[in-house]
């Protein structure tokens, strides 16, 4: 079985500001390092195992510019057996998504992994939207996977701290959550290997993506930092007195109690 | 014909605070742009009670909506938006909201917009402010197809006041779907009044309690006190002090109280992440230098084991 893995190129966000383009429509690039979207690599680490247990062929996916492509190269040395980088922007997810489900459909993917949200648009958006367009159900913020090649049972944080555990069968697309798994170290032996391995690049026009299909339906403008919050302020006094003014001022001035 | 649909949720009939929330803030947009706002929820719930808050019309798609299912709330969700003619969707950016709108936005070509944090109405159009890059850049977001889906973080815009009529329930006909998806075990954790995501007042406690017996003495009580929700740090979470669902931050829970207490928490990047939105943060903690101290409206400075105690007196004083 083909088990595919979408990767995104995404910013370090533990950079202290970002600097925007002058015209504030978007981060300026050049100021920030980019890595595989953190949660990507819990996508890699359960396609790697389920190679590992079923045998196929890992396939990652990433749509994005020259640099998307060298992130994706990245995977190649934790699992990942071929990469797939479309030439193309990510407009909007809607666009994204039309594009990973062209290269699902015509690598004939089994079985899909994502990440539950890239960090960079926090949209957590994509995933859905491929098994949408593929008609096939998905499962999204994932703690726990299992296949035997043709049925898999999944757990699912739904929020409320209720985990569901659900089974269905494949294809499907699955969303990792932090703790699915432990995404293992590069070696150095599996970074010489990574060197041989191949990335294909194509284009939307190959995959049958027409422009229209990637004209944006959502735009983002005015970029900037977070709204400033007031100067707090350090509340005096021993123990019990800074606890008694706290609640005055929580109450009769922040208006919270 | 075409309008501002809410998408109301509930637990067993029992509307979540954002239902409120999002059918206010609607009826305000409406106004500015023209649009009649319809409010609608999946299965048994008193969806035209919600008229209260300045909704015109409810629908409802009935049926046995007992356990969640994607393709359900999916399709559901879209013969709602059909009979309503809806050219905007507001809904809350709970787990449903994240995980089955999408679909519904790849299935009518409608533009998707997660996570607002503000809405607005702006030369005709709606524009929503939202996060991005770990709460880290704030952009504002425009849908220029035909339909726009848009989430919204819960308490953005607070509690309204009520007080308009009822208004009649339109039921929509929805045939229900095959889900491929089973749901063969559900796991209620001990439960916390309200979730994290939703809470007005979260007490989130760090590492430096120091083991969970510590935690459980000295956060749970002040929860308590101040009738809030209890969260944690990831390192106090990854040292077992407390369990991944309390965890807050950018792997854990994105939380928007009224008031969020920070116990022995430094306020690293990633916790920053998820809690930086609250109303009035208030950080209680040993080091002046924390970076947490320069987000707090209100810090006490000290021993956190001699502090929380003292508040937890003083709130019972009060």
């Amino acid at each position: 079985m083909k088990i595919g893995v979408c990767v995104k190129s995404t910013p370090d966000t533990a950079i202290t500001r970002f600097k925007y383009t002058s015209g504030n429509d978007g981060i300026d690039a050049a100021q920030v390092k980019f890595t595989v979207n953190p949660y990507d690599e819990f996508a890699v680490e359960e396609a790697a195992r389920m190679k590992e247990a079923h045998g196929g062929e890992v396939v990652a996916v990433t749509v994005g510019d020259a640099g998307a492509g060298k992130v994706l190269r990245e995977t190649l040395a934790v699992g990942v057996d071929r990469g797939v980088h479309v030439d193309a922007v990510n407009t909007d997810s809607l666009a994204t998504a039309r594009l990973l489900a062209a290269v699902a459909r015509s690598e004939g993917f089994g079985v899909l992994f994502c990440g539950k949200v890239a960090v960079d648009d926090q949209a957590s958006a994509v995933p859905a939207m491929v098994a949408e367009l593929l008609g096939w159900p998905h499962v999204s913020v994932v703690t726990a996977f299992s296949t035997d090649g043709a049925t898999f049972t999944a757990s699912r944080a739904v929020g409320g701290g209720v985990e569901e555990v659900v089974t269905g069968a494949l294809p499907v697309v699955i969303t990792a959550e932090r703790g699915l798994n432990e995404p293992r170290y590069q070696k150095l032996k599996d970074i010489m290997a990574a060197k041989k391995k191949v990335v294909g690049v194509v284009t939307p026009e190959s995959l049958g993506v027409s422009a229209a299909d990637l004209a944006p339906v959502v735009t983002f403008s005015a970029y900037a930092d977070p709204p400033e919050r007031p100067k707090g302020r350090v509340i005096p006094g021993d123990a019990a007195e800074a606890a008694r003014e706290l609640v005055r001022l929580l109450r009769d001035e922040a208006k919270v109690l | 014909m075409s309008g501002i649909l809410v998408l109301a949720e509930h637990d067993g009939g029992v509307f979540r605070k954002t239902a409120a929330e999002l059918v206010a803030k609607a009826a305000s947009l409406g106004a500015s742009l023209g649009l009649d706002v319809t409010v609608g929820t999946i299965g048994d719930a008193p969806v035209g009670s919600l008229g209260a808050y300045g909704a015109q019309r409810a629908v409802r798609v009935s049926g046995d909506f007992g356990a969640y299912s994607t393709l359900q709330t999916a399709g559901a969700v879209a013969a709602m938006i059909d009979a309503v003619g809806a050219s905007i969707v507001l809904a809350p950016a709970s787990y449903a909201g994240k995980d089955a709108l999408p679909r519904v936005a790849a299935r009518l070509g409608a533009g998707f917009v997660a996570d607002c944090t503000d809405l607005r109405a702006d030369g005709g159009a709606l524009v929503a402010r939202r996060p991005m890059y770990s709460g880290k850049a704030y952009v504002d977001a425009r849908v220029s197809a035909a339909i726009g889906i848009f989430t919204v973080r819960p308490n953005s815009f607070g509690a309204p006041a009520g007080g308009g009529a009822e208004v009649a329930v339109t039921e929509v006909a929805f045939a229900a779907v095959a889900d491929p998806i089973t749901v063969v075990e559900s796991r209620v954790p001990e439960s916390q009044a309200v979730d994290l995501t939703e809470a007005d007042r979260i007490v989130s406690g760090g590492r430096s309690l120091g083991s969970k017996e510590r935690f459980d003495e000295v956060i749970r009580p002040l929860g308590a006190a101040l009738g809030a929700t209890v969260g944690a740090s990831r390192a106090a979470v990854d040292a077992h002090y407390a369990p991944h669902g309390e965890q807050v931050g950018q792997t854990g829970k994105t939380v928007n109280p009224q008031l969020y207490v920070a116990v022995g928490i430094s306020g690293a990047i990633q916790h920053l992440a998820g809690m930086r939105t609250s109303r009035v943060i208030v950080a209680i903690n040993k080091d002046a230098t924390a970076p947490i101290m320069e987000h707090a409206a209100y810090a006490i400075v000290g021993d956190l084991f001699e502090v929380v105690p003292a508040l937890v007196e003083a709130l019972k004083e009060a």
